[in-house]
């Protein structure tokens, strides 16, 4: 049975990421899984950071990284047309894209982009939302892209809104990218994925609203080894699969109870609140 | 209590909750039950809190993904919501997630924590270098509009009411209400219980 099974799939489990890749052009739509850091496709980012003549993407990504590990690099080196995320707080190559005019961005409320992603994997193309109604979201003129003397080239428009039950509701569309890069942390060579802890995040909704994706893991194991039960994501939705080589995990902000307890936390507090 | 708690002053919320009280913390990266900061060599790169910290798990937590995160806060069933601002308004409008030409952050999940029918607590210094933050109207782009039910200063604690507006119900005991009058810009009502909150 796992010998035919794997015979059947056997398109689906590719060795590496230069293989699962082989088919993303300069100018596609990727959508990425993880949070900051957490839960990103380490190997393939690796691969688009080292391929000089992918550029002009549209990213999808609820953030972006930082500035040297992640999308960060991608920004960095330019190959980023749009993006499409929630919060480029911390990343300073992120902010200073944008605002230099050299990224465009669609800046989308973080449940909202979420939404785009597992309404668009669901056959659904848009759906109304109290989330953003009376502010820039609805009524438009957020800065989507920056002239390099600093003036704004394009606006987001407003949404078409919609009274529900003496409540406004604002229009959003779903989102479909041309491939979606996800990372869990066990799969099976059919493609049925198990993520760990906070690492699933984006991974799932971004898995599904994918024309083509493809999966990273850390643990690859034969079909029937892990349990259905257990099973967050089925392989109806993954399209190539492969063990990555290599797992840096990297931490974003790491806090531990010693570094608190070092911060003489509660004198930090007073003085940042008075 | 299922409650989220925004970046800054409400991730020191967990260290002053009395013990015979249960929160459920809701991390909207996709966990509910998020535990103390972890011990050195327990620190794991799978587990993180909105701000990308390291945290642990509580007996009992729970991980989703993202949409299902959003679900539960846009569906409203979670209790309450603490987050930071820039801007008050005495209408209890928010804003808090970019000023334009000087910073931008992007609203993250703030627009769908405050539209999600949770109480809303903001917690903020009341003045930024004496310019006030608590107004008649937000100067800067909103995250929602009539959102706050309830704001918490370095100076005084405010009640958002629709029909009555703002009203001061608790100050520190070492503010005057002159102080509290001088560093607010918009008017608002006193209550008749009004507290003083010991430090």
């Amino acid at each position: 049975m796992i010998s035919l099974l794997k015979k059947y799939f056997s398109k689906r489990l590719v060795r590496n990421a230069e293989e699962a890749m082989s088919g993303i052009k300069s100018g596609n739509k990727l959508i990425f899984g993880g949070f900051g850091l957490c839960g990103i496709p380490e190997n393939m980012l690796r691969f688009l950071i080292n391929r000089d003549d992918i550029k002009d993407l549209e990213v999808v990504s609820d953030n972006g990284g930082t500035a040297n590990i992640g999308l960060g690099v991608l920004m960095k080196q330019n190959k980023i047309k749009r993006m499409y995320a929630s919060f480029i707080g911390v990343n300073p190559v992120f902010q200073k894209s944008y605002l230099g005019g050299d990224l465009e961005l669609e800046l989308i409320p973080q449940g909202t982009l979420a939404e785009k992603l597992r309404s668009g994997g669901a056959g659904i193309p848009g759906f109304y939302t109290r989330t953003g109604v009376n502010t820039l979201v609805e009524e438009g003129g957020i800065p989507i892209k920056y002239n390099k003397d600093g003036t704004v080239a394009i606006y987001s428009q407003p949404k078409e809104t919609r009274i529900i039950k003496e409540r406004k509701y604002l229009f959003e569309e779903s989102i479909r990218g041309d491939f979606a890069l996800i990372k869990a942390w066990k799969g099976d060579t059919i493609g049925n994925l198990v993520f760990r802890k906070t690492a699933r995040n984006f991974n799932i909704d971004a898995a599904t609203a994918g024309k083509v994706c493809i999966a990273e893991v850390e643990e690859l194991v034969n079909p029937g080894e892990i349990s259905p039960d257990e099973i967050h994501l089925p392989g109806i939705y993954v399209n190539k699969i492969f063990k990555g080589e290599k797992y840096d995990k990297p931490i974003e902000n790491l806090v531990t109870r010693e570094s608190r307890e070092k911060a003489k936390d509660d004198k930090v507090i007073i003085k940042y609140i008075k | 209590m299922y409650a989220n708690l925004g970046i800054g002053i409400p991730t020191i919320i967990p260290n002053y909750l009395p013990d015979d009280i249960v929160v459920f913390f809701q991390s909207e990266n996709g966990m509910l039950g998020v535990g103390p900061y972890p011990a050195e060599n327990e620190a794991d790169a799978d587990l993180i809190n909105p701000g990308k910290e390291t945290v642990s798990e509580l007996k009992g937590c729970s991980y989703f993904k993202s949409s299902d995160s959003f679900g539960m806060i846009r569906g409203g069933h979670l209790d309450l919501t603490v987050l930071g601002g820039i801007e008050v308004s005495k209408n209890g409008d928010l804003a808090n997630w970019v000023i334009p030409g000087k910073m931008v952050k992007g609203m993250g999940g703030a627009m769908d924590l405050v539209a999600g029918g949770s109480k809303v607590v903001i917690t903020m210094k009341h003045v930024d270098k004496n310019k006030p933050k608590v107004l008649e109207q937000c100067q800067l782009p909103l995250t929602g509009k009539g959102v706050v039910s309830k704001l918490i200063t370095d100076l005084a604690v405010f009640e958002f009411d629709k029909e009555k507006g703002m009203i001061l119900t608790e100050i520190y005991e070492d503010v005057t209400l002159d102080q509290v009058i001088a560093s607010t810009a918009c008017k608002f009502e006193v209550a008749h219980d009004l507290k003083t909150i010991k430090l």
